[in-house]
């Protein structure tokens, strides 16, 4: 098991002929994600091919709307990498078209988009991951996004987080030490974004194949003080912390828009704070994400179960 | 992206909020033409910077004449002011607003923020104006009434109209505060700003509502439909190496230590200088070379980071995922011939192509320390520039 996705998931891509559209719809396919089309307005009945490292051929055909490449392939989930100033139509035709799932890797999306896009998807059916985000991953099955695949293993472990490179370091970490994830999300470095912690703890939480979960924030905003209540009134597996940004300047952005201390809130030492009264272990250094993760599961009993 | 006082308020007007006549002055016989032009008995002097707290700092001056318009101009123009959004170093004064004075009945707080928890844009009010709205919320936070916009029907008027009564907003001028508040809505959104704050909001002696200060901030995802708010840009209020970087696309911010660091990734490059800290090191910035960085843009953020004369070695973080290693090792080593590098430099790669970047790293002749880990790595350049 795992959470969102899985080894039966069909996926489109939103802008599939952009450079970065077509090349992580190349790296999807070399994971052997079930890509079956895209959506590129204007280039709807051409196709586009793949020609993967083991030799094969993918021809993937494009349409110019979302619900006829939904219609002619039975996909439920989308990958948007259109440019900002589009991509919030995007989503929310992804939303129209009825999709589960919604995975918006585009960075620089204007908040206020973000907003009307919110407002949008109320009452229905969609889920929004990201945008600003590497996508999500569930080892050796399918994968969405930008990550490097082969840095993961299958396993027990989820990893959520608000930024890309701080989960590959953690998914890293986790490999290396033989193990597993069972799911990887990250959730957008933006301050307006679909699916917060508390969305993604939830789902981690039903999965019967995920044992622990390390979840990873930073400053600006409180999404990780409430996940922290969610998780100490809801959780019933582990949870392993680390938040980034202790030595951020207050009113800076740190390069994700949602990555700022305002007006004296959001620091990194007070979502720590709030994190351990919660009962989490919080990393000290973004190189024992891994290594505190082992203690935990180590003191539970759930260590040899967790590796794979 | 900031702006100054004088911008905001020139902003606001053109959507019918209601602002003081003021001109901007960047000498000292300007501010004296702009007053005599205002000829209102009494003009304030404000000093235009990208701070907040100007007033306390001493960068606000009630003049009576023209005498001491040209006294105070002649004070704040080239004076380093220090508040406590400015840091120690403080910021010079360049730019000075003129305004009409302005006869004060009472202040109040209004303010415009996307909110992260609703996700919609929030108006804020408070009848404790002229504080820091921050401070109102530490003390009082029940003096502060919000109300959450829906971003498919806009600020409504009955919202607008109750949060007027509730700040006790007088009544007969209740209208005027609703007409304010909905025009203020109009042109956050249309300008996509991330903050509008008015504060103080006055009621004036002569009945009327006026947006005394002002301090707009916008979204700057959104810049690229805003040439006009572009050109309002200060690059005399912006860090020379900061506006270095955003030339070439880099994420950079300037900090006081002495390590330069170059990551890639947001997230990767605050847990970096989170580490150095940890080991007992003080970084001298915040550096996300991005997911698709090119070996030009590896040398120029070399570049910007030597340009920091505090910098005393330089820590390279890479996970490459998208980014392959060797081309980051490529970028460090043409980086470091063609600057002929002389402080330590720690280099840890991890990810795609990892041990081709080390060969090359390795092979380069060039006194590169090599990290295994982001810890270790860490511990090392703080140990090198002790």
């Amino acid at each position: 098991m795992s959470i969102l996705i899985d080894k039966n998931t069909k996926v489109i891509t939103q802008g599939i002929t952009g450079a970065t559209g077509s090349f992580h719809a190349k790296g999807a396919l070399e994971y052997g994600t079930q890509m079956v089309g895209g959506v590129t307005p204007g280039k709807g009945g051409q196709t586009i091919d793949f020609d993967l490292e083991n030799g094969t051929r993918v021809t993937l055909p494009i349409f110019n709307t979302v619900k006829e490449a939904v219609a002619a392939t039975g996909a439920t989930a989308s990958v948007i990498y259109v440019a900002p100033p589009f991509a919030a139509d995007s989503i929310m035709e992804a939303v129209d078209a009825e999709l589960d799932l919604v995975i918006c890797i585009t960075e620089g999306i204007p908040v206020l988009d973000m907003v009307k896009v919110k407002r949008y998807m109320e009452g229905k059916k969609t889920r929004l991951i990201g945008p600003n985000c590497p996508g999500v991953i569930t080892p050796e099955e399918i994968k969405i996004g930008i990550m490097p695949g082969y840095i993961h293993k299958k396993g027990h472990v989820g990893v959520v987080s608000r930024s890309g490179t701080l989960t590959y370091e953690a998914v890293h970490q986790l490999t290396t030490r033989g193990i597993g994830q069972s799911s990887a999300v990250g959730i957008g470095g933006d301050p307006v974004k679909g699916s917060e912690f508390i969305d993604i703890l939830r789902l981690f939480n039903e999965d019967p194949d995920t044992y622990a979960v390390i979840m990873i924030g930073e400053i600006g905003g409180t999404a990780e003080e409430e996940a922290a209540e969610w998780i100490k009134a809801n959780m019933t597996k582990p949870v392993v912390g680390f938040i980034g940004g202790a030595t951020a300047p207050p009113g800076k952005r740190m390069g994700h828009a949602g990555a700022i201390i305002s007006g004296g809130k959001g620091t990194a030492a007070e979502k720590i704070a709030k994190l351990e009264e919660c009962g989490i272990r919080v990393a000290p250094t973004p190189s024992d994400m891994g290594s505190t993760l082992v203690s935990v599961l180590e003191e539970r009993g759930l260590l040899e179960k967790c590796k794979s | 992206m900031n702006i100054h006082e004088y911008q905001g308020k020139a902003v606001l007007r053109q959507y019918g909020v209601s602002v003081p006549n003021g001109k901007v002055a960047f000498t000292v016989d300007e501010a004296v033409k702009a007053a005599e032009e205002l000829g209102t008995p009494v003009v304030v002097v404000k000093a235009q910077i990208h701070a907040g707290g100007r007033g306390k700092a001493g960068g606000v001056k009630v003049a009576k004449g023209l005498d001491e318009v040209r006294k105070y101009a002649e004070e704040l123009l080239g004076k380093v002011l220090v508040t406590h959004q400015t840091g120690p170093e403080g910021k010079e004064v360049k730019r000075l607003l003129i305004e009409e004075g302005c006869d004060i009945k009472k202040e109040y707080y209004i303010g415009l923020v996307v909110d992260r928890g609703t996700g919609r844009v929030v108006l804020m009010g408070s009848e404790e104006g002229g504080t820091e709205i921050e401070e109102v919320a530490a003390r009082t936070p029940e003096k502060i009434v919000k109300e959450v916009i829906d971003p498919a029907v806009g600020l409504t008027t009955f919202q607008a109209r109750r949060l007027a009564y509730a700040i006790n907003i007088p009544n007969e001028l209740i209208n005027k505060a609703i007409k304010f508040m909905l025009s203020l809505y109009a042109a956050f959104v249309d300008k996509d700003c991330s903050i509008a704050e008015i504060n103080p909001l006055v009621v004036t002696g002569g009945g009327d509502i006026i947006a005394l200060d002002a301090k707009l901030n916008f979204d700057s995802n959104a810049l690229f439909r805003h040439k006009d708010i572009v050109e309002l840009r200060d690059l005399d209020e912006e860090d020379e190496k900061e506006i270095q970087a955003s030339k070439y696309d880099l994420s950079y911010i300037a900090l006081d230590g002495n390590i330069g660091c170059m990551v890639n990734g947001a997230g990767l490059a605050m847990a970096t200088m989170d580490i150095i800290k940890y080991y007992g090191g003080e970084p001298a910035n915040f550096l996300d070379v991005g997911g698709g960085a090119t070996k030009e843009k590896v040398t120029e953020a070399f570049k910007i980071i030597l340009s920091d004369k505090n910098v005393k070695g330089i820590f390279v973080n890479i996970f490459g995922g998208i980014m392959k290693c060797d081309i980051i090792a490529e970028g460090v080593v043409a980086a470091a011939r063609e600057l002929g590098l002389d402080k330590p430099l720690v280099v840890r790669l991890e990810g795609t192509n990892v041990k081709l970047g080390k060969e090359i790293l390795n092979g380069s002749g060039l006194n590169i320390v090599a990290a295994d880990s982001m810890s270790d790595g860490a511990q090392k350049i703080v140990s090198l520039v002790k």
